[in-house]
């Protein structure tokens, strides 16, 4: 950059035709800059109004939900309305299961996740190859075409209408794409660290917890938030697999407080962006902990896919 | 005497070592082998088993050969039209997605002072649960007090019910669904294509006097075709199953509306409990999305470079 300065800076100085060319050029530049950022700011704010507009009406009144034209700020602050969700719907009850899955299946599919992909980058099994296939196409799979005899399956082991089928199938690895992304960054780690200790005598487990979970930290960290998201997240199977409000997590929990019959037909409008705003928010916190771990693992799982 | 008798020490010290590994290899690969077994392919061979029965779960079922089938695709008056709102609601949100996604990322990728600030502006909404996405819009979209309306009201446009009607709960969805992902991880794995791409290739072309257009055309796009691919892959997949937003907003309404091919599979499945039938369903969706992944994967021979071979 500063090399093409300088020989502008000198060509400008042989003639002044080119001077005036030079200045041209760097006008609609600057123009095409200023264009840059206007558009990005706008659409940017686009993207933030909703979720801002939603922030605030989770202080207003219900009455002022009602207002035409809408306002952006409310007219009385009723931060109360924070707290009368805990009080009117079993929310904390929603919380606990959330966080339980979550937490769950955080663990459970690290490990899990990370053990198997260790067998996939560190081992030379027969069938090695076509099995990794098989793994990868199942991220393809839709889960319409399993979740029928799941669902049949759970409801003879007794399971439905209990979080423990929200949780088991993440002690077997989860998602495919974690066991993917795992085995990606394993591969990056070299062979000669493991076969030193191998010659060493440690086995294939203490070259595991040893070397290869030490040094992959960060893809366990992306692994950790992706399954945390996934589990928050998700609303099909608790939509299926749970039937009593209790036992609801927040997703669920939030879809029935939005349409169930409240007493004397109180309004709620309010509270359901009181409590949007509320389940919403670990993960927005997550994001902006753990913002370098987001992008690395997205940006892993779409270059080597 | 010595080369006729070495291989045969090597060769079983080497098929030891190929069982140690092969024990070990499916011994660390068990917890996925299993699940996969329990969860997925068992499942799925027995809603392929399944959709071969009249099984409701309060009868004793029976197997009936191909009427299933024969029943979606002649006789069920909401087959039909629910895979083609699943397919329109595709070729809307895919192609708006996936290039908003690339124009968000090429913005991003202008070395803008604060460039973090505005990825997270991008970014954030996707991180709203889509229970959460759902209850919010549905105010945003209110067709008499929405903040939508409202704006349109400034500019002189009288907004339409948008959830509310039928001409108008598609793009509303489709509205949703895009605020929802295209910030998201589509528009980080172009960015990071977009910074992986040799400066080199675009200052010899500048040198050989090829404008903007040209080089997005001709460098850009080759060199990410790859993330293109993947993004498209996973966007058709993902717009094919397209279930939770319509199920919270509109519950396939008004008359009918959204009423999208996920839908129709969890109503006969969960609140007809006629899981036999609904199998049936899930089996087509499958060879659908089997058969656009073949033709993808067969175009993409044409189309995507890989910079690497």
């Amino acid at each position: 950059m500063a090399e093409f300065n300088d020989t502008a800076t000198l060509s400008a100085a042989k003639s002044g035709v080119d001077t005036r060319a030079q200045r041209q050029a760097s006008l609609s530049r600057i123009i095409v800059r200023v264009l840059i950022y206007a558009v990005t700011l706008t659409l940017g704010i686009m993207f933030m109004l909703p979720f801002l507009w939603t922030v605030s009406s989770a202080f207003k009144a219900v009455r002022e939900l009602y207002i035409f034209p809408p306002t952006w700020f409310p007219e009385n602050w009723q931060p109360q309305n924070f707290v009368v969700i805990w009080q009117l719907v079993p929310f904390a009850q929603w919380t606990f299961n959330s966080v339980l899955v979550a937490g769950l299946n955080i663990i459970a599919e690290v490990i899990a996740a990370a053990a198997v992909a260790y067998g996939f980058s560190r081992f030379q099994f027969a069938g090695r190859n076509f099995l990794f296939v098989v793994l990868l196409s199942t991220m393809m799979l839709p889960i319409y075409v399993t979740i029928i005899p799941r669902f049949l399956l759970f409801r003879d082991l007794g399971w439905l209408d209990t979080l423990t089928p929200l949780v088991i199938p993440a002690f077997f690895g989860g998602s495919a794409f974690n066991i993917f992304l795992l085995r990606q960054f394993f591969m990056t780690i070299p062979r000669d660290f493991d076969e030193a200790a191998y010659v060493d005598g440690a086995s294939s487990f203490t070259i595991f917890t040893r070397i290869i979970v030490p040094l992959s930290m960060p893809a366990l960290s992306t692994v950790a938030i992706f399954s945390f998201l996934a589990s928050w997240n998700n609303f099909i199977e608790p939509l299926i697999y749970l039937n009593t409000s209790e036992n609801f997590t927040l997703p669920l929990g939030l879809t029935w407080f939005r349409v169930v019959p409240m007493e004397q037909g109180e309004p709620r409008d309010h509270l359901l962006m009181a409590a949007s705003v509320t389940f919403t928010l670990p993960a927005i916190i997550l994001f902006f902990v753990a913002q370098r771990y987001f992008v690395r693992g997205i940006v892993m799982s779409g270059l080597k896919g | 005497m010595a080369t006729t008798a070495l291989p045969n020490p090597k060769k079983r010290r080497f098929s030891r070592i190929g069982l140690r590994q092969n024990i070990l290899g499916y011994l660390w690969i068990s917890p996925w082998l299993i699940g996969f077994t329990v969860f997925t392919f068992g499942p799925m061979l027995a809603s392929i088993g399944y959709s071969f029965t009249n099984y409701r779960i309060v009868n004793e079922y029976r197997f009936v050969g191909m009427e299933n089938y024969v029943t979606a695709l002649t006789n069920d008056s909401l087959f039909w039209p629910s895979l083609g709102r699943t397919f329109y609601f595709m070729l809307i949100s895919v192609p708006i997605g996936v290039i908003g996604s690339l124009l968000l990322a090429m913005l991003l990728n202008q070395r803008l002072r604060g460039e973090t600030i505005y990825r997270t502006f991008f970014f954030l909404p996707t991180l709203t649960p889509l229970a959460a996405a759902a209850i919010l819009w549905t105010w945003l979209l209110h067709p008499d007090v929405g903040m939508l309306n409202y704006l349109l009201s400034l500019i002189g446009i009288d907004g339409p019910a948008w959830l509310a009607s039928t001409t108008w709960a598609m793009p509303s969805i489709v509205l949703i669904t895009l605020w929802t992902s295209i910030g998201g991880g589509r528009m980080i794995i172009f960015l990071a294509g977009l910074q992986g791409v040799p400066q080199e290739l675009y200052e010899s072309a500048a040198i050989d006097g090829a404008g903007e257009w040209s080089k997005f055309w001709n460098i850009t796009l080759p060199m990410i075709s790859p993330a293109l691919f993947f993004n498209l892959i996973l966007g058709i997949i993902g717009a094919l199953q397209v279930f939770t937003t319509a199920y919270i907003t509109t519950r396939g309404g008004p008359g009918r509306a959204t009423w999208f091919y996920a839908l129709h599979i969890y109503t006969n499945a969960f609140e007809n409990f006629d899981m036999g039938y609904a199998s049936a369903l899930a089996i087509l969706l499958f060879i659908v999305l089997l058969i656009f992944t073949i033709i993808q994967l067969r175009l993409s021979n044409r189309w995507v470079f890989y910079a690497g071979g």
